[in-house]
């Protein structure tokens, strides 16, 4: 097996003085989706926002441990956090795109990133929507109100404005949990394509979708990480009798 | 496999299928895009799908700490610029404050040899100053009187002029029973106008709190929710009403009718000022015991309808008083909106430093007082610095209600709410 | 027995109160109504373009207006950014309980309950007397121009008194921009002042105008910090500079209503000047209402 692309050692997070996550190790490779699944509340949430430093903004926070990308701890002083974001997009369980047009929600993250040259943009737009399988839905009316669109397409579409940032790590938040079922497969295979390029880790509460989209999975239960596996063997045939129980619906 | 190859280091936007027969869009902006991925290490798989991936490696050096001076400077100027409404206040208070510092410093101009300190006064900067003032004044020809008299003592070597200044408030006169700053021998005694402020005010509490409160309580506890949303913007209506609509309203109308009404022989006096002045405080006091009051606890009033209270029991006996600070708090705030009301008093109260009891007698507020003669007073007079340190007293009053109701009272709700349902 | 007295006391308390809200109602629409009939035959095109003629007991008010509306501009370009500035920093950067945000909060709270009487003392004392005085000393050698009421002092003043309801608005509007938006954008490796400036403000938009039409509205009708900062009885001609005086609406109201030589033959033009006047805020005030209605219902 090749090297991790994320390597995460004895991370563990403290809302305050509560304990949020406990001494979690794990590696993730690249190219590939990694899933995290377990009951609500349990951190997966909050494992995943450590990973691209998004729980810098709540207030009273602390963190422990290393989270190495790349031989890079990302967690070290010398470290540019809004640099950090440009190459770990991350999408949101509820889609959030801004009021602007559609082009402009893509075309966003280019134009701070200093890119203002209008055909460079329009590139970016395109390959962005065409790589988010939204392109053909939306490229006459790329100036209409991505408000106007429907839940899955405006999903899609915060998937093609994270892209258009061109990021090597897309963390993925249940990305299809406010979804109805058509536009969650059209997401799914959407992830199945982008792991090509992407290394992606996607936190879900649906099983059925963690087994479909995923190589690795990693189930957590009350701030600890239990089992961190292929996905075929966890769910068919798991270590741990927590595991077990939750994969089976006896509990979460 | 790892192919390294310069030209792919600086590509944003790999090449997808669609696009590879208009590479030259592609090529032109490479240097500009990401620039801070020059130089990286990269890797490139080549992909079935026909996508050409570069993959690039974090490196220490290309997350590397970067000053952002536009940031730094926005969040500084923006701090700074919250931090000038602090500033503002201290401001206010120096400026109002300092105005009234002539008043304090008489005394040791007495003790140092009064012809040199005029003759300083008189000679460097001070001459143009003094040039400029009179001219200033010249706007208001009317105050002739006062001029004349502050002019006789900056005259150098008028030393006795100096000394027997008629014009010479001392703490115990500020105490006096007369304003009359206009005068051969001018007196400026707070009492009538402090005691016109109090009489006024409480004249206009009595008549706004009631009526502002009783309101509130039936938009909070008995009107349906369609009524509400009617009630409370119209009767907030009346805050935008400005006090010169008010002050001319009462001016014009209100003192006639009250007139004829009441029989009274002063036409304009504290009654019609002081209900005047309670329509504007009306909003302020009801906008807030509304907000109270809806803001109490619905636990409460459920608790008390369980217990087979009527609605109006529950209103009166559990919402009103549970409300008690945040509706002291408010009338506190219209206190302090009547306390400064300067339009209302310089146009319906008559103006009259009298000091009485009697309701249908003039009055004349400490506000109306400054805006009515600032205008006609002469910069850096006694007169002038005593309309100043009405304008402090003003000011630290109200800071110190503003205070009170703020700390205080709003202490008291948190604890009441808090320690009641924990 | 019990239940008929308890239902009465009931139906006697909820009445009273109910009675108070429709004084208080009746309070309104009557000066409403009397304004109205006071002022309509006076008011007309004619009246709303022309000077005062005769010493003001004829001819129109358009100086006042147009003193006015220069007075409220000025004063927006002052108040607005400004206060648009401190709710940025009191909701984006200062962390809820600092001191310095809580003292930030508090000045905010004085400063709108600060009498209009005491902002314009302090535009005669620090505008007037420290700056003006102070320019004219260091540019013009003592030559009197800045040192006197001006609009330009009025207008600052004025700026001062309504920078609370500006931040209110804004603040309040700033609320409504979700968090997920920021989020989002700074997951994007937005920066937080990119942040702010492209998706905060653009959200905030309805808010600042709500907050400028309020404090418009606010400027437009106070008249105790014009007093002795700038405002005029009466200007032959209109302010050419931001150093001239100028005429007011509400100071023109004041002064027809109480130094006037002849109150009775002057009370049309008083009742119409009045009349424009609550016209102007009550419009204001009713468009910044609905705004912030429209605001409040479309969540984001």
């Amino acid at each position: 097996m090749k090297e991790a692309k994320i390597k995460i050692r004895n991370v563990s997070f403290y809302y305050g003085t509560k304990l949020a996550l406990n001494t979690v190790s794990l590696d993730i490779y690249a190219n590939q989706v990694t899933a995290f699944i377990g009951p609500s509340g349990c951190g997966k949430s909050t494992f995943l926002r450590t990973l691209n430093r998004m729980n810098d903004l709540i207030p009273n926070v602390k963190i422990t441990g290393e989270i190495i990308i790349d031989d890079v701890n990302i967690y070290d002083r010398q470290i540019d956090v809004v640099n950090l974001r440009k190459k770990i997009g991350m999408v949101f369980q509820k889609s959030n795109p801004f009021a602007k047009s559609i082009y402009e929600n893509v075309a966003y993250g280019p134009k701070i990133n200093g890119i203002h040259n209008k055909k460079v943009l329009e590139e970016i737009v395109e390959t962005s929507l065409k790589r988010a399988a939204i392109w053909d839905e939306v490229k006459d009316r790329l100036h209409d109100s991505a408000l106007g669109l429907s839940g899955g397409q405006q999903q899609r579409l915060c998937i093609a404005r994270t892209l258009a940032v061109n990021p090597e790590i897309i963390l993925m938040d249940e990305p299809a949990s406010a979804l109805d079922p058509i536009s969650t497969s059209k997401i799914e295979e959407l992830i199945f394509q982008l792991k090509e390029l992407y290394t992606i880790i996607i936190v879900t509460h649906n099983m059925q979708q963690a087994a479909r989209v995923s190589e690795m999975t990693a189930f957590f239960y009350i701030g600890e990480l239990i089992e961190y596996g292929k996905t075929k063997k966890i769910f068919t045939n798991p270590e741990k009798k927590q595991t077990e129980d939750y994969i089976t619906g006896r509990f979460g | 496999m790892k192919v390294a190859s310069e030209g792919d280091a600086t590509f944003v936007f790999e090449k997808s299928v669609e696009m590879d027969n208009e590479p030259t869009n592609f090529e032109e902006p490479k240097e500009k895009l990401i620039p801070q991925d020059k130089g990286e290490e990269l890797t490139s798989d080549k992909k079935t799908r026909g996508l050409v991936r570069g993959t690039y490696r974090f490196t220490a050096d290309s997350l590397k700490k970067k000053v952002r001076l536009s940031e730094f400077i926005s969040e500084k100027v923006i701090t700074g610029v919250a931090f000038l409404t602090i500033t503002i206040i201290v401001l206010i208070f120096l400026f109002v404050f300092r105005e009234t510092l002539p008043l304090f410093r008489q005394h040791s101009q007495k003790v140092t040899t009064t012809a040199q300190v005029q003759e300083q006064y008189g000679s460097d900067e001070g001459a143009g100053r003094n040039a400029g003032n009179q001219e200033v004044y010249g706007i208001t020809k009317d105050s002739i009187t006062s001029a004349d008299n502050s002019r006789e003592t900056i005259e150098p070597g008028n030393n006795e002029g100096r000394v027997i200044f008629p014009d010479k408030a001392t703490f115990k006169g500020l105490w006096g029973k007369e304003w009359m700053p206009v005068s051969d021998k001018p007196r400026y005694g707070l009492m009538p106008l402090i005691l016109g402020t109090f009489k006024i005010s409480i004249l206009a509490i009595l008549f706004a709190a009631p009526l502002a409160i009783l309101a509130a309580l039936f938009s909070a506890a008995f009107s349906p929710k369609w009524l509400r949303e009617i009630i409370k913007p119209a009767i907030e209506l009346l805050a935008g009403f400005p006090s010169v609509v008010i002050g001319f309203f009462a001016l014009m109308v209100m003192a006639s009718v009250f007139q004829n009404f009441f029989g009274y022989s002063t036409r304009l006096n504290a009654f019609v000022g002081g209900i005047a002045m309670a329509l504007a405080a009306i909003p302020i006091i009801f906008t807030m015991t509304e907000d109270v009051m809806t803001a109490v606890p619905e636990s409460y009033k459920e608790a008390s309808l369980a217990l087979g209270a009527s609605k109006w029991q529950t209103a009166f006996y559990v919402t009103l008083p549970a409300a008690t600070p945040g509706i002291f708090a408010a009338i506190l705030l219209g206190i302090g909106r009547i306390f400064g009301e300067t339009m209302i008093a310089l146009m319906a109260t008559g103006n009259a430093a009298l000091i009485s009891m009697n309701p249908f007698e003039s009055v004349r507020t400490l506000s109306a007082t400054i805006g009515a003669e600032m205008a006609e007073v002469v910069f850096g007079d006694t007169h002038y610095s005593v309309l100043f340190l009405i304008g402090s007293l003003l000011f630290i009053f109200t800071f110190a209600l503003n205070a009170f109701a703020e700390f205080y009272v709003k202490g008291k709700m948190v604890a009441r709410f808090q320690g009641r349902i924990a | 027995m019990k239940k008929w007295t308890n239902k009465l006391t009931g139906g006697i308390m909820v009445g009273t109160t109910a009675l108070s809200v429709v004084i208080i109602i009746a309070i309104i629409v009557v000066m409403f109504v009397v304004i109205i009939i006071g002022g309509k035959e006076q008011i007309s095109w004619k009246f709303l373009t022309s000077f005062p003629e005769d010493g003001m007991t004829k001819g129109g008010i358009f100086p006042a207006i147009f003193g006015t509306a220069l007075m409220v501009l000025l004063m927006s370009v002052a108040a607005v950014p400004f206060g648009t500035i401190t709710a940025i920093y009191l909701t984006e950067y200062a962390h809820e309980n600092s001191f310095l945000s809580k003292c930030i909060r508090f000045a905010v709270k004085t400063l709108a309950m600060v009498p209009s009487i005491i902002f314009g003392l302090f535009g005669l004392g620090f505008f007037i007397k420290f700056v003006g005085d102070g320019m004219d000393h260091a540019f013009l050698g003592g030559h009197l121009k800045w040192g006197q009421p001006n609009i330009l002092w009025a207008s600052l003043t004025m700026a001062l008194l309504t920078l609370p309801v500006v931040i209110v608005s804004v603040e309040e509007a700033i609320h409504t921009v979700p968090g997920s938006l920021r989020e989002a954008s700074l997951a994007l490796g937005a920066t937080k002042w990119q942040t702010i400036r492209k998706v905060v403000l653009p959200g905030a938009r309805s808010g600042i105008l709500t907050g400028t039409i309020l404090a418009v509205s606010r400027g437009a009708g106070e008249v105790a910090p014009i007093l002795f900062t700038g405002a005029a009885y009466y200007l032959a001609t209109l302010p050419h500079s931001v150093s001239d005086q100028f005429m007011s609406l509400g100071y023109h109201i004041y002064i027809m209503s109480t130094q006037s030589t002849n109150v009775d033959q002057t009370l049309p033009i008083q009742f119409a000047t009045t009349l424009v006047l609550l016209m102007l805020t009550f419009i204001l005030n009713f468009t910044a209402v609905i705004i912030r209605a429209r605001l409040r219902r479309t969540p984001k």
